[in-house]
């Protein structure tokens, strides 16, 4: 019987052992694919603007302050040089961001301030899931707001005054964009507000300091690494957003700082440059790529800064 | 002594005052954010809600066997591509009888949409029996008859600036006058694809391609997600390759979803050959983008179940793969799922990437399936924005509502799940 008993048992771990071994592989394995997507994102934009770069020399992509993508089909044709600097996309990129976060800054943070500090719990749980549903609206729905409502009545107020404002304006494309990064930021902040600890709040009343002193002379100081942190997501997160500018946001490469003006961005050219025909070879398809490298470096780079930021914050209150 | 209080005193009350000023400067912030989300609602429903509404004109037809079926084979094919617009005009003509030139009957025939000859083929196709005889049938009016009668084309404007002229005006009011033209409810708006015609566009295709898509997403994300969140959360000791996954997770959640257009662009369909514009390669995309919001969803909720429940487990015998597919993940598989929920209402609502892979293209059929090239919902808002005829704008607006209520219904099933089976520790 004994021996009998050992060797089933025996027989059993060994099954369940190799169980064991097969269902942590399978887990394994599916956890690489989040590696696999960062490898194929990373191997698929550098081997194509590599191609790029050997059609273009990479210093005129990023010091020409020319775009215009037009390759010459013909060798004499009229117009069509072909221009590949990247930075009036850059300006016009960083302009519509510049115009959105001036609107999502103030009234992203004043709402996370009111309602993190000043506000009834009753207060909180209604307004809260309002500012959400902000950031649950599709992008697309964004820009056909911009494009069809509001670009029109910014156009409208403009020659009322007497200017003359670019039916593509940045301005329509730069608002709109901020009222979609106002919950983003407003969120944000607030976890990094209600992370400041108690302690601070209590020896700033005992002080005798009113609540809004002890907002702004105590909270926020001591809560600013977080606030940055997560205005720089935001910006990334602009500088990354595609359809509010290709809806609202022209085409055409102007090389201007002023918000009346049509500008074009990055993600506009990536989608005009690859939707439609197009012959897979040409310096002007792989340039949408060479952009889009340049897109994911600066989105990162701000990323890894804002959460670098944030952490180092938490860990000075945890 | 007295005046140090009076000084005290004045000063309290400017304080006090900055304070209330502060204050209102947060609620005014609130109030110009939840303003501006009233705004864009209201005027997208001011837009699309006539849109649910289409003008038809209801018409004696003598369905001629002579003219429809002249060899009487009753073939479902020849009557479906039979000459309608013959017998069309004539009973155009018996209701307005004074036209009588070929180029005023062509216009007067202009007031119907090309599609309404369609339908009439379908209607004999299915009922042959029909034939010779005479009936009264709704038929669609084209764009132009529907913006009229909409309000939404201003009679008064000077008649070189639009499309409809003072005669189709004059033949309108005739019809209306027999109670002939009427606004019914648009049934093609959810019933047919694409369109070149605004009022034969609907966006059944593209919601059935953004339901294929969320499907290949969602037997693509869900597993994934699940079991790298819990690889990383039960399993993995803290070494360099689990945080190289972890630091790669958290970037791929900050990266701008066309650059994952392009992986697709690159990998899927340049690499390895999927078919373009399918949802089978959106559904793809679509997952990647999401996987990391699902994991990262995920995790928190694994870490919310107590330890105590897996000290159990393991204490009574169970194995390491017993106790966290037996305990641990059936007790955090509501949350999960939550977390799963509002990551596809975001794939729903995601176009940037899908336009990289070729979904753009104009569809007209609906898909039946992964490998069907299709679009999707946000996509056609896109392409119907786009679109430079009068008519499109109503149903851009209206297809908007359709995705925004598909949202909103996904976001309620979400907090619905949570509040139902989430459990507190």
């Amino acid at each position: 019987m004994r021996p009998q008993i050992q060797n089933e048992l025996r027989r059993r771990n060994r099954r369940n052992q190799i169980k064991e071994f097969v269902i942590q592989g399978v887990l394994i394995a599916s956890s690489f694919v989040a590696i696999l997507t960062t490898i194929g994102i990373v191997a698929s934009l550098v081997f194509e603007a590599f191609r790029f770069f050997e059609k273009i020399p990479l210093t005129e992509f990023l010091f020409s302050l020319e775009w215009s993508p037009q390759t010459a089909i013909r060798a004499d044709q009229v117009g069509a040089s072909g221009k590949f600097g990247v930075i009036p996309l850059l300006t016009g990129t960083l302009l519509i961001s510049f115009i959105a976060m001036l609107v999502a800054t103030p009234l992203g943070l004043l709402s996370a301030i009111y309602l993190a500090e000043f506000a009834k719990a009753k207060t909180r749980d209604i307004v809260k899931p309002l500012l959400e549903l902000l950031a649950g609206i599709p992008t697309v729905v964004y820009g056909f707001f911009a494009a069809l409502v509001v670009a029109p009545i910014i156009r409208a107020t403009g020659s009322g005054a007497g200017f003359d404002i670019s039916s593509e304006s940045a301005l329509a494309a730069g608002l709109v964009m901020g009222v979609m990064l106002i919950p983003f930021i407003s969120s944000l902040s607030d976890d990094v507000i209600n992370a400041v600890p108690q302690a601070l709040r209590d020896a700033s009343f005992g002080m005798g300091a009113t609540h809004e002193e002890t907002v702004t002379k105590v909270i926020i100081p001591a809560a600013t690494p977080g606030i940055i942190g997560s205005l720089l997501l935001a910006i990334s997160r602009a500088i990354g957003e595609t359809m509010i500018v290709v809806m609202a946001a022209g085409l055409a490469a102007n090389l201007t700082l002023n918000p009346f003006e049509a500008v074009t961005t990055m993600t506009v050219q990536i989608v005009t440059l690859l939707t439609g025909d197009q012959e897979f070879d040409s310096a002007k398809t792989l340039a949408a790529f060479a952009i889009a490298l340049f897109l994911l470096i600066l989105t990162l780079g701000l990323n890894i800064i804002a959460l670098r930021i944030v952490d180092k914050y938490k860990k000075k209150y945890a | 002594m007295p005046n140090y209080i009076l000084s005290t005193s004045r000063q309290m009350a400017k304080r006090h005052a900055r304070e209330k000023r502060f204050k209102w400067y947060g609620r005014i912030a609130i109030f110009i954010s939840i303003a501006f989300l009233v705004f864009m609602f209201s005027a997208i429903i001011f837009r699309g809600a006539s849109a649910f509404q289409q003008t038809k004109i209801s018409l004696d037809i003598n369905f001629s066997e002579s003219i429809l079926d002249p060899s009487s084979s009753r073939d479902p094919d020849l009557l479906k591509r039979a000459n309608y617009k013959p017998i069309v005009v004539e009973s155009l003509l018996s209701v307005i009888p004074e036209v009588t030139e070929r180029r005023d009957r062509n216009r007067l025939y202009k007031l119907l949409s090309t599609g309404a000859v369609f339908d009439l083929g379908e209607k004999v196709a299915d009922d042959p029996s029909i034939l010779g005889k005479s009936k009264k049938v709704w038929l669609l009016a084209s764009s132009e008859v529907d913006l009229f009668m909409k309000g939404k084309i201003d009679p008064n404007v000077s008649e070189d600036l639009r499309r409809l002229k003072d005669r189709d005006i004059e033949w309108i009011e005739i019809l209306k006058s027999e109670g002939r033209i009427k606004k019914k409810f648009n049934k093609t708006l959810f019933t047919n694809g694409d369109s070149r015609e605004p009022e034969m566009a609907g966006i059944l295709g593209a919601a059935i391609g953004s339901f294929f898509s969320l499907l290949v997403c969602f037997l693509i994300a869900f597993p994934l997600g699940i079991l790298t969140a819990v690889y990383l959360e039960e399993y993995a000791k803290k070494n360099f390759i689990t945080d190289f996954i972890e630091v790669n997770i958290n970037n791929l959640a900050a990266v701008p979803s066309i650059v994952f257009g392009l992986l697709g662009l690159s990998i899927f369909l340049n690499f390895f050959h999927l078919p373009r514009s399918t949802p089978l390669v959106g559904g793809i995309v679509l997952a990647l983008m999401t996987l990391p919001t699902i994991i990262i969803a995920s995790r928190s909720i694994l870490r919310s179940i107590p330890q105590s429940i897996r000290d159990a487990a393991l204490g009574l015998g169970a194995s390491k793969t017993q106790t966290t597919f037996h305990h641990v993940v059936p007790l955090a598989m509501p949350g999960m799922l939550t977390g799963t929920i509002l990551g596809m209402a975001r794939a729903l609502g995601e176009t940037a990437p899908l336009l990289m892979i070729g979904m753009v293209a104009f569809i007209v059929d609906i898909p039946k399936g992964v490998t069907d090239v299709a679009t999707s919902l946000p996509v056609q808002i896109f392409l119907w924005a786009d679109s430079p005829e009068k008519g499109f704008v109503e149903r851009t607006s209206a297809a908007i509502m359709v995705l925004l209520a598909f949202l909103i219904l996904m976001n309620i099933c979400a907090v619905y799940l949570r509040k139902r089976l989430e459990r507190r520790w």
